[in-house]
């Protein structure tokens, strides 16, 4: 211990250990994993049956036997295929741990198989259906209006920016800055978790397409200045100033301070 | 203590002497003196230290000019922390910010290592006045007090006081004119009430084209899950004029959810929802942001400013946060061509309590 305490006093010590905490607390944005669109297929029979056996396989011990929902899992009767598409394309599906929260992680089933079950949950009764190409067409869409949209609509929960942001008792609204607009589609449609349904009547596909746009204009949007800090704003950056640049001035005036030996 | 008794490299006059011009007498206090102090080869390290960061400073600036010249504005590298930034902007930052900070440390190091290190005594003059200056200021205060009849007229004393008191009454008086109303509207009465009355049509918003081409909201479009951020039909009469339009939005605007009629636990009023639509106002009870952050599992409306929530299935209480009253209920019902509309204003005023509430 002689040895430590003999180095704590070095004056490059503390200059050293706080460049190293702010490093950890910089690096602690971890960027979250992007996932890859599936095609949409409607179901043949032999892919419904293909669904139903991945479906028993792999997550009727929470949605039940035949889908009906149980103390676990809510029912999957009427979600349609866009939900379960959504659902398990994301990672979010099947789920590591039951909980409010769905995180997106890594994706266990390939495309096809994503397919078969969401023919098969489809054809239990009408719902959602994964939304074609037509439909995620952006191209022509106004991405001002998309903005206007986006605020009225999604900007309380996922952020001005798409950066997400915390709901109650440690849920949150994920960042869509790696969501596909697929995705993002689909989430609207199909109400994921705790995310309200925005149906197609009250916010119609024109609409949806401006969001798309916006929330594209969002992703491909540069950061000239990097570490965006989640993009969360100016009081995220003001905390970050006070706390990580305040600490490195005091810093300095305590080795401008400190008598040289 | 040998090298302190040597002359040469003192700023000051060893102890007891007389100081020369311009030095300070030397502090009889212990002193240790530094490596570079007893150390030759220390100090030439320490002169190298110095210079070689005034080298490195010159040798940044050069690299910024490079970096400016050559470095494309629109280039963007990923650099691990940072993320992705533009490589024009870290280069001439870390370069330019470079050259200065070396100028100071180098300058820091330079009186740290090598300026004479001494502790000298610094004398302070007296901080009072002396005595003849303090007793004519108080002979000149007692001479005004005396001249001026402070004391001998209490009758201008008196109204002096009055009209200092008053003198600030136009400027609170004036800020009732913040109100921006028509002359003589009653504030209270126009945070009380809304643009929402009996058959009032309820159009989803969808900004400055709010209303226009649209001819309501049918029940059967809100899924049990769903979320509507919606306004009064009427606001598109308000189109072009920008602060009634801006004004009602922050007063009218509301949110329709649908859940499972038998999960609502209780209402504002009896049969206020329609077949499990709830139309509640969007102006938070706290001070007034607008909430659209519906957790349709839980119920649970949050602020995303101060984290007041409130439950949906249960009259709109608050459950957590710093509101202090719940969030107004809009009765609604639907009207001969199916369409929902508004069954009144709101009972209660919607937003932030204010003075007159009560």
């Amino acid at each position: 211990m002689k040895f430590l305490s003999h180095r704590r006093r070095k004056p490059w010590v503390a200059t050293a250990l706080l460049a190293m905490a702010l490093l950890v607390v910089g690096g602690g944005y971890a960027a979250v994993s992007s996932t890859a669109p599936a095609e949409a297929a409607m179901g043949s029979q032999t892919q419904v049956e293909e669904g139903k056996r991945l479906f028993l396989e792999g997550c009727s011990s929470c949605h039940g036997l035949e889908a009906q929902g149980s103390m676990n899992g809510p029912s999957l009767i009427g979600v349609g295929a866009a939900s379960v598409h959504f659902q398990v394309a994301t990672g979010r599906m099947p789920m590591s741990a039951p909980g409010a929260q769905a995180p997106a992680k890594e994706v266990i089933y390939t495309e096809d198989e994503i397919a078969a079950m969401s023919a098969w949950v489809a054809s239990l009764a009408p719902g959602p259906a994964i939304p074609t190409a037509e439909q995620l067409d952006f191209a022509d869409a106004d991405v001002a209006e998309g903005g206007v949209l986006f605020r009225i609509n999604c900007a309380q929960c996922h952020q001005a920016a798409g950066g997400g942001g915390a709901l109650t008792d440690g849920k949150y609204a994920p960042s869509l800055m790696n969501a596909t607009p697929q995705e993002i589609y689909e989430a609207m449609l199909t109400g994921p978790q705790n995310m309200p349904i925005f149906s197609d009547e009250t916010l119609p596909v024109a609409e949806k397409q401006q969001i798309l746009a916006y929330i594209d204009a969002l992703q491909q949007a540069p950061s000239p200045g990097g570490l965006s800090l989640g993009r969360l704003g100016p009081v995220v950056e003001g905390l970050f100033m006070w706390t990580a640049v305040f600490a490195a001035l005091i810093a300095a005036a305590v080795w401008i301070g400190i008598k040289a030996r | 203590m040998s090298k302190r008794d040597d002359a040469s490299i003192l700023p000051a006059n060893p102890p007891h002497g007389e100081p020369k011009l311009g030095y300070l007498p030397v502090a009889d206090i212990p002193h240790k003196p530094r490596v570079t102090d007893t150390d030759p080869k220390a100090a030439r390290r320490a002169e190298r230290q110095v210079a070689g960061m005034f080298i490195l400073s010159m040798l940044l600036v050069v690299l910024f000019v490079v970096a400016f010249v050559t470095i494309d504005v629109t280039t963007v590298i990923y650099v691990p922390v940072l993320g992705e930034v533009g490589a024009s902007n870290l280069a001439l930052g870390l370069t330019f910010g470079g050259a200065v900070f070396l100028i100071g440390a180098g300058a820091i190091q330079w009186a740290k290592k090598l300026m004479p290190d001494v502790e000298v005594v610094q004398e302070r003059h007296n901080m009072t006045s002396p005595k003849d200056d303090t007793e004519e200021a108080a002979a000149t205060y007692e001479r005004g007090k005396e001249e001026s009849g402070f004391a001998r007229y209490p009758i201008i004393r008196r109204t002096l006081i009055g009209a200092l008191a008053l003198f600030p009454i136009p400027l609170i008086v004036m800020l009732r004119d913040l109100w921006q109303t028509p002359a003589g509207a009653n504030p209270v009465e126009i945070l009380s009430s809304t643009s929402w009355r009996d058959g009032e049509r309820i159009v989803p918003d969808i900004g400055h084209n709010t209303g226009e081409n649209v001819p309501g909201i049918r029940p059967e479009e809100i899924p049990v899950g769903g979320l509507v951020s919606a306004l009064p039909m009427s606001i598109k009469d308000l189109k072009d004029d920008v602060v009634a339009n801006m004004r009602d939005r922050g007063k009218s605007a509301i949110i329709l959810v649908r859940m499972d009629p038998e999960e609502i636990r209780s209402q504002q009023g009896e049969g206020w929802d329609y077949q499990g639509i709830l139309a509640y106002s969007k102006i938070c009870t706290h001070v007034g942001c607008p909430i659209a952050l519906y957790e349709h599992r839980t119920h649970h409306l949050l602020c995303p400013c101060h984290q007041s929530t409130f439950d949906l299935a249960d009259s709109g209480d608050v459950i957590f946060g710093p509101a202090a009253r719940r969030m107004p209920q809009l009765p609604i019902r639907v009207d001969g061509e199916g369409y929902l509309v508004a069954a009144s204003d709101f009972e209660e005023p919607v937003g932030p309590s204010f003075w007159e509430r009560g």
